[in-house]
């Protein structure tokens, strides 16, 4: 039985022809590209075109706009600390309470640091309310920092209205987009986005290569010094075969943008519809009318995801959960409480993130392996009776440390 | 992914005694829906004897929690309530071939639960004294309630102190940031500041076991594992101790078996929690392996 890869969201597959583009990099073509010679020569050739594939993607005015990086992790940290650095007389700090942890630790040291920080709240449907936004908007705020899509549920904040209202209060606005980019078209030169932070292995490149969009003009302090390289604005030297794989997986995504949001959409609204059908006291997590095309996350109530997640596995299912055991901490997905989620659902959601490489045969047979999943699950669970939830089930079933 | 144990796994697959157990009279329900782990046991108990006759539970839980719950059913039929409340939450954990360190817990929670119900077959009220936090060390299992609540008992103030008292840092060293942010807070409160002081030599931390009684510990630790490996036709041997690498050959059944690195990290726990510092378990390669699994079951 072939594997079923559901777990886009936490990484991608390399594609095959991006595997095949970067292979030169690894031999023939292994110069450093700051190299006067004609090794060096060649691979700084390459670099400029990947630069132009991911400017094309993502809509940016200038292809000097795109800084080379690591990871999304490094462009997140990049961009907060660049703003802090050119900003001293400015303390205050503006994100949401369901950003990945590589703003939100960030955010919790620097706050160590003395720095405030605003934690926009979100509601049931993990909805953002721009008028507290707006309030918060003052000349202490250094940066604010709002992620497009979120991982885990895939509800799409507004940041291109965001970054205008920042712009307008003079406020510099980043954006962590390693979910969406590739998805959703994008235009940023049309935007007041100063900077975006890209994941590559979030759309078919490698791990281990980022970019951090820097708006031409934006005021920046580089967090790596050293070399010239990236235009002295990201030392050290270049991951060349990795950066010419995202140059070539970011043509790929624009060319199928469209498929992304009609096969792959169709695909994901038919595993939910699938499921829900057969599935009671279930249901979608975040806002399902604006969300990103490949993503649904399903509460499964009574129950516990880690234990959906290794039964599905033994059936080569791949997904994940934001339980707390799954999470390695000792709450559910902050996400999901930060929806008021409650515990007996937060615990036992599941996402599902596909890619324009599932095939509907592979979500008919996850359509059929989930209910029988709930099902065996829920015969152990102490909330639920014969052939439902018990009546009462906070109060039928009360441990004794809450 | 977690590392569980093929024996996790055979009781989460195949859980033993799940459900409601109609006519029990002791029920006891333990676990924090907020943590995502609660588990209700129920026995049926011979009001004469007091012995266990059958034993139910249901679980809202990992993998692990369900597992647990299964094999503390499995381990405690047939026993007396006394006899019962001598199975510790370590003994779950070895019947089912260990846990992970961030699923301790749940065997714990196994252990809660029998405690809960016997006090309830008995009319008496229990009360838990469980209070936890967010894990810390992870090769010791350490949570910072609870070197929170040594650090405050014993007036600790360094990394050091913390190390000695509870062991939690003492193996990679990696949480010694989160050490210091709970000591930091906690003196705080006694209007001290931490002040980092420098480590000690490492002659000096190891220097609490001779060299004669650290070699005696080892050996003590392999021959303790040795049974479980030759019940499934496998074995253990030391070779050699170079500092903190400790070299150890395989045999039988277990020299190239799939389960190996599992089987050597249990080992190499043991002997952190023996020796109370941080070791590494090294196989040498005698003869050419021998095919098959460690657990013909």
């Amino acid at each position: 039985m072939n594997p079923i890869y559901l777990d886009n969201n936490a990484t991608t597959r390399v594609d095959p022809a991006v595997v095949e583009v970067m292979l030169p990099f690894f031999t023939e073509q292994f110069g450093n590209p700051s190299s006067m010679h004609s090794f060096g020569n060649k691979v700084g050739l390459a670099l400029k075109k990947a630069r132009q594939q991911v400017q094309a993607l993502i809509g940016a005015e200038h292809d000097s706009e795109i800084i080379f990086t690591s990871c999304g992790t490094e462009s997140d940290s990049t961009a907060i600390l660049s703003a802090l650095k050119v900003q001293p007389e400015r303390k205050e700090i503006i994100t949401t309470a369901v950003e990945h942890p590589a703003i939100l630790t960030l955010c919790q040291t620097l706050e160590k640091d003395g720095y405030t920080v605003h934690y926009l709240k979100v509601d049931g449907k993990g909805r953002l309310d721009l008028d507290e936004y707006a309030k918060l908007l003052t000349d202490k705020v250094a940066i604010v920092s709002v992620m497009w899509a979120n991982n885990e549920t895939g509800t799409l904040f507004p940041v291109e209205k965001m970054a205008e209202m920042a712009n307008e209060a003079g406020v510099m606005f980043h954006t962590d987009a390693v979910q969406i980019v590739g998805k959703l078209p994008m235009d940023l030169k049309s935007s007041k986005i100063d900077m975006l932070s890209i994941s590559g292995h979030k759309l078919h490149a490698p791990k281990g290569i980022g970019v951090l969009y820097l708006r031409r003009g934006a005021r920046f302090r580089p967090l790596l010094r050293g070399g010239h390289q990236e235009r002295g604005r990201r030392a050290g030297t270049e991951n060349s075969a990795s950066i010419v794989a995202l140059g070539a997986a970011c043509e790929q995504a624009l060319a199928n943008m469209a498929f992304e949001n009609t096969e792959v959409k169709a695909l994901r609204d038919r595993l939910e519809k699938g499921i829900l059908a057969q599935v009671p006291n279930a249901f979608v997590t975040g806002d399902p009318d604006n969300r990103l095309p490949n993503t649904c996350n399903i509460a499964f109530e009574y129950i516990e995801g880690e234990g959906i997640l290794l039964l599905l596995n033994k059936q080569g299912i791949a997904a994940s959960s934001g339980s707390a055991c799954t999470s390695g901490s000792l709450e559910p997905s902050h996400v999901m409480r930060a929806m008021g989620i409650p515990y007996t659902a937060a615990h036992g959601t599941v996402r599902f993130s596909l890619s324009r490489y599932n095939t509907e045969e592979e979500i008919d047979r996850v359509i059929a392996a989930v209910p029988p999943i709930v099902a065996q699950l829920r015969k152990l669970s102490p909330y639920w009776g014969e052939n439902g939830p018990v009546t009462d089930p906070e109060q039928a079933f009360a441990p004794v440390y809450a | 992914m977690w590392e569980y144990s093929e024996k996790v796994q055979e009781h989460f697959f195949n859980p033993r005694n799940a459900g409601a157990l109609g006519d029990a009279n002791a029920t006891g329900e333990v676990g924090s829906i907020s943590c995502g782990d609660a588990l209700r046991l129920m026995l049926k108990v011979d009001p004469e004897s007091e012995r266990i006759l059958d034993a139910g539970f249901q679980t809202f839980g990992c993998g692990s929690a369900i597992a647990s719950s299964s094999a503390l059913t499995e381990m405690i039929k047939g026993m007396t309530l006394d006899e019962a409340l001598k199975v510790s939450n370590q003994d779950i954990a070895d019947y089912l071939d260990g846990l992970p360190p961030e699923k301790m817990h749940c065997s714990v929670m196994g252990r809660e639960a029998l405690e809960a119900a016997v006090a309830n077959y008995r009319g008496e009220v229990w009360k838990d004294d469980h209070e936890e936090g967010a894990l810390i060390c992870k090769c010791f299992a350490i949570d910072a309630v609870m070197i929170e609540d040594t650090v405050r008992s014993n007036n600790l103030s360094t990394v050091q102190d913390v190390i000695n008292y509870t062991k939690a840092g003492g193996g990679c060293a990696a949480c010694h940031e989160g050490i210091e942010e709970i000591l930091t807070k906690v003196l705080a409160e006694r209007g001290e500041s931490f002040k980092v002081t420098p480590p000690p030599s490492p002659v000096a931390a190891t220097g609490k076991l001779s060299t004669l009684e650290r070699v005696k510990r080892i050996q003590q630790v392999i021959e303790d594992v040795r049974p479980a490996l030759q019940r499934d036709r496998g074995d253990i041997e030391l070779v050699d101790i170079d500092g903190k690498t400790i070299y150890v050959s395989m045999k039988g059944a277990c020299a190239g078996c799939q389960m190996e690195a599992l089987t050597l990290q249990g080992v190499q726990q043991k002997m952190m929690e023996a020796l109370g510092e941080f070791v590494k378990l090294v196989p040498v390669r005698a003869t050419t392996p021998a095919p098959g699994l460690c657990n013909p079951k």
